[in-house]
């Protein structure tokens, strides 16, 4: 007797499409992913749609307007499990940025008639708006990871996904430490593992994409960068990529906003 | 269907959030926006402050298909801000890179997004179970080109290797060896994918356009040139503001680009092939012309023999470029950095993308303009399916509607790259289709949603 397929739907909100094209990027992986999985919605790569509910929804990308913010709560509603794949909808991603500033003036630079603009004051991320199972971290994510989550909630598991710092998988593949070695700041202790310590191993310094990881010590790593003449204009910078908004990074980029307030 | 209305309020197999939209009264078409709901990101007004060495990072968030094309068009206005050009080596790694993700892009949109329209599936899964060897072809193309972006890059999606200047760590020749093998095989397969691509079905569809590119006196364009069109356009990247104007259309969160003067252009792989087809591989015209294509194509859903074309171009060139290379003796030339304006235009897989930067003396952008190929072809398309509608007026609704919707992935849109674009509404009468989580969602802001009806 056949087993009937889950149902894998994958939704989008404001972002890049580069994490559900991690998906479609496990070249030797898809057709057995398609083949364990009934793929019930995935738009950009198939005009045909199921209804929900969904056993595993992915969903990549950040609220910013006030359409999304409904539309999760119906994509939650049809969702057994809710994965957030991706910075974007784990942490707002790079659109966060506007969290900062006036969305207006964000507006009036790049559109003529800003009043055809339709756009929240905040990029959020999915767990802001519905309650979300499981994050997967990473700008882009692992595609990797990716099919380990989806195989984890396939066979009702944990996914295995380390939570250490970039620090221990460049430790692991047995790098030079780039801060020690050559003086370059380096966000690896504090960043979520996943990546495989990529930047390191090209000869430059962790900047961060994969966000915070758990109980990162900010204040310490923003004092060694300040030990190597970073200055607190830059480390507001540092900490406001793609995961400007992760409340680690939010906190350690404001702190040092107020102190160059007072300088 | 005379009459009638076709609306796709999510266009499937493109990349990004998009609608289409077609009213017919008496067999003439009286309506029809390509509307993109994407939401927008901003980026233009976030990259103000931030430091030049930033760039190629932040904008390759763009787009997730094609950030290398960001991060080249990036690096390279910077430099020209900068006065510095990165040469040898360094350049031909450049060129290597961008051959990855022609490859992958356009592997991607021939076998996964585009092929199962000519042979009727709703998506590549679908058409596996009766073409599992060109699917699996596909895949296999799409992983070669995917495995230069890993090695220079670090990694397909997001790169992290490219640099204002050239690379943080250039690769060592044994590894780029490793590479030929694969990419042997690959060549050998974007051959057959020509020889069947060319056996695909195409309706007779041919239009007057202007075909928009960059050409060099020496290759095939990638990272330089002069912009040049079937038409007379012969201007270096720095006077694009003067020929190209944006437009806000209020159905449409991304800006529709024309010529001054001159109205819709076509940039992309057909763009590209047919202004700079006697640049291309000895191997690749000759495939070309075996697949029946002559040194122009005008006929939109011919793309996909030119995208396979441009597949087998960027295998060959990029097996060339391994041959013949040594790892550069630094990584990357040195960037003095000071106040100034710097243009970079490069050919992304979609075509032209063109990027501005205004610095400062302390290296901070101060001002950004991005011009994605999408936003440039929007107005050709909506012009192609104003042409193309009327002559398949007899078709019933649904069929109407899968032409259309092929009519505009021809073009390979890119939607989050044009917000930084596409929903199909062809109307009969107003009917909402049943939604695919059994909801019902309308994307368009309030201002749009009034403008769209």
């Amino acid at each position: 007797m056949a087993r009937k397929r889950k149902k894998l739907a994958v939704w989008k909100f404001a972002s890049c499409d580069g994490c559900q094209l991690s998906l479609l990027d496990c070249e030797d992986e898809l057709l057995a992913v398609a083949g364990a999985m009934r793929i019930a919605y995935f738009v950009e790569a198939s005009r045909a749609t199921v209804k929900g509910p969904y056993d595993l929804s992915l969903v990549e990308g950040s609220i910013t307007t006030p359409q999304d913010a409904e539309r999760i709560q119906q994509v939650r509603r049809a969702s057994k499990y809710l994965v957030t794949i991706g910075a974007c909808a784990t942490a707002g991603g790079v659109q966060a940025l506007r969290n900062f500033r006036d969305v207006r003036e964000f507006i009036n630079i790049v559109y003529a008639t800003p009043e055809y603009i339709s756009a929240l004051d905040t990029s959020t991320p999915i767990s802001a708006n519905v309650k979300v199972d499981f994050e997967l971290q990473g700008c882009p994510i692992n595609k990797r990871q990716l099919i380990e989550v989806i195989s984890a909630f396939l066979n009702d598991r944990k996914p295995n996904t380390p939570p250490h710092s970039v620090c221990v998988e460049c430790k692991l593949r047995g790098n030079v430490c780039v801060m020690v070695a050559h003086g370059t700041p380096c966000l690896g202790p504090v960043t979520h593992a996943g990546c495989g310590a990529l930047c390191p191993t090209y000869d430059r310094g962790c900047y961060g994409c994969y966000g915070p990881k758990e109980t990162p010590n900010t204040v310490s790593l923003s004092a060694w960068f300040g030990g190597l003449g970073v200055g607190e204009l830059d480390l507001v910078q540092i900490y406001r990529t793609f995961n400007a908004w992760a409340p680690a990074f939010r906190l350690e980029s404001e702190a040092h906003e107020n102190r160059d307030d007072q300088s | 269907m005379k009459t009638g209305t076709i609306k796709v309020d999510y266009l499937a197999r493109v990349e990004g959030e998009g609608a289409l939209y077609i009213k017919v009264k008496g067999g003439k078409v009286e309506d029809l926006r390509l509307r993109i709901f994407e939401p927008p990101r901003f980026f233009e007004a976030f990259l103000r402050g931030r430091h030049y060495s930033e760039a190629p990072d932040i904008t390759s968030r763009i787009c997730g298909i094609c950030p290398v094309a960001y991060q080249m068009s990036a690096v390279h206005a910077m430099e020209d801000a900068f006065g510095v050009e990165a040469d040898g080596q360094l350049r031909a790694l450049r060129r290597l890179v961008y051959c990855g993700e022609w490859i992958e892009s356009h592997s991607l949109h021939i076998f996964m997004l585009h092929a199962p329209d000519f042979l009727g599936y709703e998506d590549a899964f679908e058409m596996a179970k009766d073409h599992r060897a060109v699917v699996e072809r596909g895949l296999r193309l799409k992983k070669a080109g995917n495995e230069i972006m890993a090695l220079l890059g670090g990694r397909e999606i997001h790169p992290i290797n490219v640099r204002v200047g050239g690379f943080y760590k250039p690769p060592a020749s044994r590894e780029l060896l490793g590479l030929a093998e694969a990419l042997k095989r690959a060549r050998d397969e974007a051959l057959e994918t020509v020889r069947w691509t060319a056996t695909l079905d195409f309706p007779d569809f041919e239009q007057d356009y202007e075909f928009v590119a960059l050409s060099h006196p020496d290759e095939y364009p990638f990272n330089e040139g002069r912009i040049t069109s079937n038409k007379g356009l012969d201007i270096a990247p720095s006077e694009f503001d003067e020929h190209v104007i944006e437009e806000q259309a209020p159905y449409s969160n991304a800006l529709h680009a024309t010529l001054k003067g001159r109205g819709a252009y076509l940039a992309g792989p057909m763009a590209r092939y047919s202004l700079n087809f006697d640049k291309l591989s000895p191997l690749a015209q000759e495939a070309a012309r075996e697949a029946g294509l002559s040194s122009e194509c005008r006929n939109p859903f011919r793309s996909v023999i030119v995208r396979s074309v441009e597949v087998l171009y960027a295998c060959d060139e990029a097996l060339r470029i391994i041959d013949e290379y040594e790892a550069p003796d630094r990584a990357a030339v040195e960037i003095v950095p000071r106040a100034g304006v710097g243009y970079g235009c490069t050919e992304a897989p979609r075509g032209l993308l063109y990027h501005r930067y205004r610095i400062d003396e302390q290296g901070l952008i101060t001002d950004a303009k991005i011009v994605p190929p999408t936003s440039q072809n929007q107005k050709r398309i909506e012009a192609d399916l104003r042409q193309f509608v009327p002559h398949y007026l007899d078709l019933p609704k649904e069929q109407l509607t899968r032409r259309c919707e092929q009519a505009v992935r021809n073009y390979d849109p890119c939607i989050s790259c044009a917000t930084h674009f596409l929903r199909l509404e062809i109307e009969r009468e107003y009917r909402a289709r049943d939604d695919p989580g059994g909801f019902r969602h309308d994307h368009r802001g309030p201002a749009a949603a009034r403008a769209g009806r």
